[in-house]
C-alpha cells in the first residue's frame, strides 16, 4: 500500500482539484465544534488561501443540528455554495441527509458507526473510529465531546495537506493563555492525523497548497466591522435589546468599547444601556441624539417593527439616531437564524405618514465598517435617523478582507449652533430652512444662551418649532423634509458602485450580501458569452445614477432575497419610466445566495 | 393719578416669575394640570434654576402638552405615548448635568407607558416624574385610565370594574426612593414636593391627582375635585428651605423631622396626627395598601431614602457630559485600529 503522501502526490499531479472546494461540517450546537471549525479556517486562510466561513445554525441552544460550511476558492469566490465537495458527517441525526447532499465523487469523512457508505456509493468513504481515537486523548467524559472534534480536524488537515504548524498556530491562537487546553487539542489534531496517516489511502482529488492571496488580510464578521466602524464613528451612547442576528452587533462594540474607550482613571467615555425591549432602545437613542451624541441602536425585523412610530417621530422632529438592521427571515419569528434582504422596503419608509429614510447597505465587511461611519456623520449631517441595513449572512459569518483603513474624514457633526454663534445671530429658529439645503440648525439642551430652548414634538409645527395645525406650515415642512432627502442623495450619499462591460446589452442590479454571488455570476456568464454591466446600490434613497444605468440596457436583472421584489419596487417606483425593463431575480429561501441559482436564473430567462 | 414706580420681583438669578412660564395654557378652564403648571414654574423661580440646564419631557395627552406652558427657555422634547421615561434616560445619558423634569398623565404612565415607567424606576434616572393624575384619558374624550378606582363612575354612567393601578404603590415596590402623592388643590404641599424632588439625587416620583373638569369631576368620580378636598388626609405638614438660604430653627423639636436633601436644601416634616414615618419603605408601602383597601386619599412624602445609587452613578462616565466630548476623545487613535486589524490576521 502506497503512503498517504506518495499518493497525495501522485494525485497532485493528477486529476487533483486544489484551492477550490467547499468543506462541510455537520455537527450539533453546543458540542463545541464552533473553535475546531474555526481552526480548520483560520490553518487554511494562513496558508495563504482564500476563505469565507459560513455557520448555519437553528434556533436553539444545544442539540439541534448545525452545519459549518468552509468554502476555498483560489479566485477569491467567497459566496455560498449549495453543493458540497468535502463532508465531515459527525451528526448521526442528519447524516443521511447530509451525504446525499454531496457531490458525485465527493469527500465523506465520518465515523465508522454510521455506515454511510451504505447510503452513498458514488462518494469517497473515510470512516474514522472517532470514539476509540478520542479515548486516546483524554478519559474524561466532558471532554471527549470537545475534543472529538480536534480529531477531524486532524484527519481532514492529513487528508487535504493543510499544514501542520498552521494548525499548530490557529490553536495556540484559539485557546490563547490556557495552555492545558492547547496542549489536550493538539493531542487530539495529532492523533487524529497520526491515524489518517498509517490507517488510511488517499483516493480523493481534493488538495490544498499554499497561496500568497491572504496577505495583509483580515478575517472578520460583518457585525464585530460595524461595531468598529461604530466605535471609529465615535458613538457615544449605545442602546440595544438582544436579538438574533443583531445581538453580535452590539456585544463585540461593549468589548471593544471597554478595551478602547475608557480613560486613564477608569471612566467610560460611553454608555451601554441594555433597554428593556426595542421601543426603549429606540427612544433612549432618540433621547441621546436629541442631547448631542452620537447613539445609536441595533436590532432586527421584529425590533424594526417595533420602532416604526418612534423612529417616524425622529424623522419628523429632525433628531439624528443609528440604527442597524441585520435583517433575518421574516414575517414575525420567521426564521431567526436564517439570512435575508426583507426589511428594505419597511425599514425605508419605516412609520406612519410620509417616511423617508436615508439607509446605507454594506455589501462586504470593509463597508460594514465604512458605511457605519458613514452612516452616523449623515444622521448628525442631516439631522435624521439613518438605518445600515446589513443581514445575518453579513453580520455572523465570517470573511476575508483587506485591513480596514483609518477615517480619512473628520467627524461631521452637522449644524450646531453654540453660544457663541447664538450671540452673532441674535435669533434662533430650529425649524428654518437659512441654507436652502433644507438643513435646519440645531442647539443641544444645556447650551447657556436664551434663545438656544425650543420645544420638540411630534404635532405640527412652525420653523420656531411652536405649535401649528395651519395647512400650508405642515406643507412646507413637509417640504422641507424632502428637500434635506434631495441634498442628500444628490451630493451626500454613498454613490452605487457601477461595473460597466462595453459589450454587455444586459445590466444586473444588487445590493448587499448578494455582491459576492453576483459578482462570481458574471463571470460565469462572461464565460458562456453573456456580457452583462453590474450597478450594485449603497445607499437609498436612490439617485439618478440607478435611472440612467437601467435606461442603458435592454434589460436589467434586480437580484435580492426577498419575496416582493422589494428594490426593484422602489427603483421601479422612483423612475418609472424605465420601469418596464426591470426583472426579478429572487433568492429568499433563507439560505445566502448561490452564484449557480443566479446563473440558472439569468441564463433560463435570457433564452 | 397712582405713581407706577415697578417692584418687580426676582429671584437670586434676577429673573422674573414670567421668565419661568411658558406660552399661554390650552387645557380647559380650572384643569389640574394647570394648577400644577403653574406650581412647577414657581418652584424652578423660588430655586432660582437656570432654565437653560432644563430639559422638558413628556409623552402624549393633556397632561403631556403642559410642558409647552412653563420654562419657555428650556429644551423640551414633547415624546410619543407612553415612551418619554426612554427619551429621558437617553437624554441623561447624553448630558448627566442637565436636570430633568418629566410630566405625563395616568394614560402615559399607568397604561400605554406602564412597562417604560417600571424600567426608569429600576434604573433610577434621575429627573422630577410627575403625574397628572385624573384617572381619565383627558385627551382622548374621558375613557377610564388604570388608575381609575374600582367602582368609580363616568359621565355616561358607565362603572369601572377593574383594580386601580397604583402609581406610589408601584414606585415603592419597584424601588423608588422618593415617592410622593399630593394634590393639585393643594398648592402649598405640592410646591414644597415639587421643591423636594428636584433636590432629591435620583428619580422623584409625584402622583399628583389633578381632576379632569370635563370628564371626570362629576357626582360619582373619585377624582373629582369635591372628592379630594373631602377625602384629602395630609400625612404631615411640609416645609422647604433652599440651600441658599439661612436655615432658621423655627420649629419645635420632637414634632418635626428635618432632612438635608442631596443639595443641601432642608425638608421640614412637620407631624400630624398618624406620626407618620417616611423613611421606611415597609411602612410606606403597608400605608399605600391599607389607604387604598380603606379609600383614603393620603397626600405628602410616602417615602424618601437618599442612599439610592442613580443612573449616573452607575454608567460611570467621564466628568465631562458625553455630548461634549470632542473627536479626539471619542475616536480612538490610528495605532488602535492597526493594533486591532493585526489581531485578525
Ligand atoms: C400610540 C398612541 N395610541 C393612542 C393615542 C391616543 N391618545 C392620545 S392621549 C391618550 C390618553 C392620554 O391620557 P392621559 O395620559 O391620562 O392624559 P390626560 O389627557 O388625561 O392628561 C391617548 C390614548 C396616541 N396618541 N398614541
Ligand atoms: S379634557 Fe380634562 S384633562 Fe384635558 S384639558 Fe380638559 S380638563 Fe384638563
Ligand atoms: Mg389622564
Amino acid at each position: 500500500m502506497k503512503t498517504l503522501l506518495a499518493e497525495q502526490n501522485e494525485i497532485l499531479h493528477s486529476h487533483s482539484t486544489v484551492n477550490d472546494f467547499s468543506i462541510e461540517v455537520a455537527t450539533v450546537n453546543g458540542s463545541g465544534s464552533q473553535s475546531s471549525n474555526t481552526v480548520l479556517m483560520r490553518s487554511l486562510f494562513h496558508m495563504g488561501i482564500p476563505v469565507s466561513g459560513k455557520n448555519l445554525f437553528p434556533s436553539n441552544i444545544s442539540g439541534l443540528p448545525t452545519w459549518f460550511t468552509i468554502r476555498l476558492n483560489e479566485k477569491g469566490y467567497l459566496a455560498f455554495k449549495t453543493k458540497k465537495e468535502f463532508l465531515v458527517a459527525m451528526n448521526p441525526q442528519t447524516a443521511i441527509e447530509d451525504v446525499k447532499g454531496l457531490i458525485k465523487d465527493g469527500v465523506c469523512i465520518s465515523p465508522a458507526e454510521l455506515n454511510l457508505k451504505a447510503i452513498r456509493s458514488d462518494v469517497i468513504h473515510y470512516e474514522i473510529p472517532f470514539n476509540d481515537l478520542v479515548a486516546k486523548v483524554t478519559d474524561n467524559f466532558k471532554l471527549k465531546k470537545l475534543v472529538i472534534n480536534m480529531i477531524y480536524v486532524g484527519v481532514v488537515s492529513e487528508i487535504l495537506g493543510i499544514d501542520e504548524t498552521e494548525i499548530e498556530k490557529s490553536i495556540k491562537a484559539q485557546f490563547e493563555g490556557k495552555a492545558k487546553a492547547i496542549e489536550l487539542n493538539l493531542k487530539a489534531v495529532q492523533i487524529g492525523s497520526s491515524y489518517a496517516k498509517e490507517k488510511l489511502t488517499k483516493i480523493d482529488p481534493y488538495k490544498v497548497k499554499r497561496m500568497n492571496k491572504t496577505h495583509d488580510k483580515i478575517i472578520i464578521d460583518g457585525n464585530s466591522a460595524c461595531a468598529l466602524g461604530a466605535m471609529f464613528a465615535g458613538v457615544s451612547v449605545v442602546t440595544w435589546y438582544p436579538i438574533t442576528p443583531s445581538t453580535s452587533v452590539c456585544e463585540s462594540l461593549i468589548d471593544y468599547l471597554k478595551e478602547y474607550r475608557m480613560t486613564d482613571d477608569n471612566k467610560a467615555t460611553f454608555s451601554v444601556i441594555q433597554a428593556e425591549d426595542e421601543l426603549a432602545a429606540i427612544g433612549m437613542a432618540i433621547g441621546a441624539g436629541f442631547g448631542g451624541c452620537r447613539s445609536m441602536t441595533s436590532t432586527s425585523g421584529p425590533g424594526i417593527s417595533l420602532m416604526a412610530e418612534f423612529i417616524g417621530f425622529a424623522y419628523f422632529t429632525e433628531i439624528p439616531v443609528v440604527i442597524f438592521d441585520i435583517q433575518r427571515v421574516g414575517p414575525s419569528t420567521g426564521m431567526p437564524t436564517r439570512t435575508s434582504q426583507g426589511d428594505i422596503l419597511s425599514a425605508y419608509y419605516l412609520s406612519h405618514g410620509d417616511t423617508k429614510h436615508i439607509c446605507v447597505i454594506p455589501a462586504s465587511v470593509e463597508e460594514c465598517y465604512s458605511l457605519t461611519i458613514e452612516a452616523f456623520d449623515l444622521a448628525e449631517q442631516f439631522q435624521t435617523p439613518v438605518f445600515v441595513l446589513s443581514d445575518l449572512d453579513l453580520g455572523m459569518n465570517n470573511w476575508m478582507s483587506d485591513a480596514f483603513k483609518y477615517p480619512s474624514k473628520p467627524l461631521n457633526r452637522g449644524k450646531v449652533l453654540d453660544k457663541e454663534q447664538l450671540d452673532k445671530l441674535g435669533q434662533f429658529m430650529r425649524y428654518k430652512d437659512v441654507d436652502g439645503d433644507g438643513i435646519p440648525y440645531r442647539t443641544l439642551p444645556g447650551t447657556n444662551h436664551s434663545l438656544a430652548g425650543y420645544f420638540v414634538r411630534g404635532s405640527g409645527h412652525t420653523e420656531a418649532a411652536t405649535y401649528t395645525e395651519k395647512p400650508q406650515d405642515y406643507v412646507n415642512l413637509m417640504e422641507r423634509l424632502n428637500k434635506k432627502l434631495e441634498t442628500a442623495k444628490a451630493k451626500f450619499l454613498p454613490k452605487p458602485e457601477i461595473n460597466l462591460n462595453k459589450e454587455a446589452k444586459i445590466g444586473i442590479i444588487g445590493y448587499g450580501s448578494t455582491d459576492f454571488a453576483i459578482k462570481e455570476t458574471i463571470d460565469a456568464l462572461k464565460e458562456n458569452k453573456v456580457n452583462t454591466s453590474y450597478l450594485r446600490i449603497r445607499s437609498l434613497p436612490l439617485n439618478s445614477d440607478v435611472g440612467d444605468f437601467v435606461a442603458k440596457y435592454d434589460k436589467v436583472y434586480v437580484i435580492e432575497q426577498n419575496r416582493d421584489s422589494q428594490m426593484l419596487r422602489i427603483i421601479a417606483s422612483e423612475f418609472p419610466k424605465i420601469a418596464h425593463k426591470l426583472t426579478s431575480i429572487r433568492h429568499f429561501d433563507g439560505l445566502p445566495v448561490d452564484a449557480l441559482n443566479i446563473y440558472n436564473q439569468i441564463i433560463a430567462n435570457c433564452k | 393719578m397712582a405713581s407706577t414706580t415697578n417692584t418687580v420681583n426676582t429671584n437670586k438669578l434676577g429673573l422674573t416669575l414670567n421668565d419661568y412660564k411658558g406660552s399661554p395654557s390650552t387645557m380647559c378652564d380650572g384643569c389640574g394640570h394647570d394648577a400644577i403648571s403653574s406650581q412647577i414654574i414657581k418652584a424652578y423661580y423660588d430655586l432660582g434654576i437656570e432654565p437653560h440646564t432644563v430639559v422638558k419631557l413628556s409623552g402624549i395627552g393633556c397632561s403631556s402638552k403642559t410642558p409647552a406652558y412653563f420654562l419657555g427657555k428650556a429644551h423640551a422634547i414633547n415624546a410619543v405615548h407612553g415612551r418619554m421615561p426612554s427619551v429621558a434616560t437617553g437624554v441623561n445619558t447624553a448630558n448627566k448635568y442637565l436636570r430633568l423634569i418629566g410630566v405625563s398623565g395616568d394614560g402615559d404612565s399607568a397604561s400605554i407607558g406602564l412597562g417604560q415607567l417600571c424600567h426608569l424606576i429600576r434604573r433610577n434616572v434621575p429627573m422630577v416624574y410627575i403625574v397628572e393624575n385624573n384617572g381619565v384619558y383627558g385627551l382622548t374624550k374621558g375613557q377610564f385610565s388604570a388608575t381609575a378606582d374600582l367602582g368609580s363612575k363616568l359621565k355616561n354612567g358607565v362603572i369601572n370594574d377593574l383594580p386601580a393601578i397604583d402609581i406610589c404603590g408601584l414606585a415603592l415596590e419597584l424601588g423608588c426612593g422618593f415617592v410622593a402623592r399630593s394634590f393639585a388643590g393643594d398648592p402649598k404641599q405640592l410646591s414644597v414636593l415639587i421643591k423636594a424632588a428636584m433636590s432629591y439625587k435620583g428619580l422623584a416620583i409625584l402622583d399628583v391627582i389633578s381632576p379632569c373638569v370635563t370628564f371626570n369631576n362629576h357626582e360619582g368620580s373619585t377624582k373629582s375635585y369635591k372628592k379630594a378636598k373631602e377625602s384629602e388626609i395630609p400625612l404631615h405638614e411640609l416645609g422647604f428651605v433652599p440651600y441658599f438660604e439661612q436655615i432658621t430653627v423655627d420649629y419645635e423639636p420632637g414634632s418635626t423631622v428635618d432632612v438635608e436633601m442631596h443639595d443641601g436644601s432642608h425638608l421640614r416634616l412637620k407631624k400630624l396626627d398618624r406620626n407618620y414615618d417616611p423613611f421606611s419603605r415597609q411602612n410606606a408601602l403597608n400605608t399605600v395598601l391599607s389607604a387604598k383597601e380603606k379609600g383614603e386619599f393620603l397626600t405628602g412624602l410616602l417615602y424618601l431614602d437618599e442612599s439610592h445609587k442613580d443612573f449616573t452613578t452607575i454608567m460611570n462616565t467621564v466628568d465631562k457630559p458625553l455630548s461634549a466630548l470632542t473627536e479626539a476623545e471619542l475616536r480612538p487613535s490610528p495605532d488602535v485600529l492597526e493594533s486591532i486589524m493585526a489581531g485578525l490576521k
